[in-house]
């Protein structure tokens, strides 16, 4: 699925139940995290709920590949969307994705507002500077 | 606006605290973040806005009209606020921003002072972080070491571990009144009883008892008292520490600048007396005003209704929360050992999930640590759901809290 046919499935639900529910089952559909990356290091910290990033090699080497996870399943499938937008994508087209524009375009509503108390947030600032490093780096 | 006799009618009562009467994503707010911080009465707002439009002058200095007015209510606001809490004298209450601040005070200016290696200091393991952090500060600084009370699988104290845990070397003993995680209700009497009998000191954090209960220092038998006012009714910012006479005039000043001295020389300086050592520069005049509202708003209603509230609440809350099932509630079983705070989780929904669910419906509760992660540890979570009453809230909140929880319930389906 593209970042633009979730976005139309989101936004074509109406109640937030039903929102809540389709958001959940992407989190549950989400490849699991691999265990030996689950510790400090790759803690995103969060007030709320914890999350996990890690960053692994594609088979193209100029593509940069996210592995993420959280405890609360909402954020998980708020992370399966970063996933989607991000993941197997080279260090330029991450710094020059429009996520704010993507999220404007997404009906979230204030409920799932990009709180810079939750771990989501920390984790898009955790991704963008992966790849700023990468950038520098080569 | 008068206080219009809100124990005659709960409706009434709630008109009073204008916050409340909103929509929140098209539903009326259910507010249930109460042991975060409480809503304000209208009577508590215009205390605020009065001050500002007819008193506003710097306290203890001018010799004129506005100053002399801004001064009187100010240190009249002490008056009540000591009253309210059981002090004899109104000069052993010190006004601060709230409970951290007055926990730091005691811990920098009464640790560092008196505090030395292999001194120990008592907190429990039920404590918020508020309560922690500044003893840890202090402990690195001094070598003193903490200890802990530990607690049982329903978040109470172990008392039996008291007479091992009190030793020679213990200075402080520093506890909640009640538990913010947890609503547990600390034993507080039978702590100081046995810290006197090492002669240590007893700091309480009153953050979540003064709001919803009675307090008296004087029958507690603490040395030191801390509280907030935004939680209970009064402004953000506000708030104090009781402390006995003469431990507050050992203690060397806690900040410095204008208000706290007699006399400054170029090298030495000499000290204002108590509380006005404490309260260096400006204070928050009008916080403390409207807080004085506050304790008057609280009387006028009844702590013994607050109390009498807060339980039917409390108790119908948790006979309906075992209704809907799959609901884990932490704390103690028993009411008269809790407050009107229910920390749960539910089942595979992470607390995240479920304040996120029930904030679409209006209804705000608190999700996380809490301030208490040494809480946390103990049941091996990492957060809980909380859902805390005041005296605003009625039955209708709780079933709108359920209503919202049987969503969630759906929503996650079968685990």
């Amino acid at each position: 699925m593209t970042p633009d046919e979730f976005a139309e499935r989101f936004n074509r639900l109406r109640s937030w139940e039903d929102r809540y529910r389709y958001l959940i089952q992407l989190g549950r559909k989400l490849e699991p995290y691999p265990e030996e990356f689950r510790d400090q290091e790759h803690l995103v910290p969060g007030c709320l709920s914890q999350v996990w990033l890690v960053t692994t090699e594609g088979s193209d080497p100029s593509e940069m590949v996210f592995r993420g996870d959280s405890d609360a399943h909402i954020v998980k499938g708020l992370v399966a969307i970063l996933l989607m937008l991000y993941s197997g994508k080279t260090a330029e087209e991450i710094i020059s994705t429009d996520l704010q524009g993507f999220f404007e375009g997404l009906d979230l509503g204030q409920h799932l507002s990009v709180n810079r108390r939750n771990g989501f947030y920390s984790m898009t600032l955790k991704i963008r500077e992966h790849a700023a490093q990468a950038m520098t780096a080569s | 606006m008068p206080i219009t006799s809100p124990r005659l009618d709960r409706t009434a009562l709630r008109a009073q605290f204008p916050a409340l009467a909103q929509e929140v994503g098209g539903h009326p707010l259910v507010y249930l973040d109460n042991a975060a911080t409480s809503q304000k009465p209208q009577y508590v707002l215009d205390a605020l806005t009065a001050y500002y439009e007819h008193d506003n002058a710097n306290v203890h200095r001018g010799i004129h009209e506005l100053s002399r007015r801004a001064t009187v209510a100010f240190e009249g606001a002490r008056v009540k606020l000591a009253k309210f809490i059981g002090a004899a004298d109104s000069a052993e209450l010190v006004w601060t921003r709230g409970t951290t601040e007055a926990i730091n005070l005691v811990a920098s200016s009464w640790g560092m002072d008196t505090l030395g290696e292999g001194d120990e200091i008592l907190l429990s393991s039920l404590e918020h972080h508020s309560n922690i952090v500044p003893w840890q500060l202090v402990a690195r600084r001094t070598g003193a070491r903490i200890r802990y009370i530990e607690m049982d699988e329903q978040g109470r104290l172990i008392l039996d571990d008291l007479p091992e845990l009190l030793t020679d070397r213990t200075r402080m003993v520093a506890v909640s009144h009640i538990s913010n995680a947890l609503g547990t209700v600390n034993p507080i009497r039978e702590i100081t009883e046995q810290a006197k009998k090492v002669g240590a000191l007893v700091l309480v954090d009153g953050a979540q008892a003064v709001p919803h209960r009675r307090v008296d220092v004087q029958e507690l038998g603490c040395d030191f008292y801390a509280f907030s006012g935004h939680k209970m009714c009064g402004p953000t910012g506000s708030g104090g520490l009781w402390g006995r006479r003469s431990l507050l005039e050992s203690m060397p000043p806690y900040q410095g600048g204008g208000e706290m001295i007699r006399t400054v020389g170029r090298e030495e300086s000499t000290w204002a007396e108590i509380p006005h050592k404490f309260e260096a520069g400006t204070p928050n005049i009008a916080g403390a005003i409207a807080l004085g509202a506050a304790a008057d708003f609280l009387d006028e209603v009844g702590f013994d209704r607050i109390a009498e509230h807060e339980r039917e609440l409390l108790s119908y809350a948790l006979e309906r929360l075992d209704d809907l099932g799959g609901i884990r509630v932490y704390g103690p079983t028993d009411l008269d050992e809790r407050s009107g705070v229910i920390s749960f989780t539910m089942g595979d929904a992470h607390p995240h999930d479920i304040s996120t669910i029930l904030d679409s419906r209006g209804i705000a509760i608190r999700a996380g640590h809490h301030c208490a992660q040494l809480v946390m540890q103990h049941f091996g979570i990492s957060a809980t759901a909380r859902a805390s009453f005041y005296l605003y809230n009625s039955t209708d909140d709780v079933d709108r809290l359920i209503e919202g929880l049987a969503s969630v319930k759906e929503i996650f389906g079968p685990a």
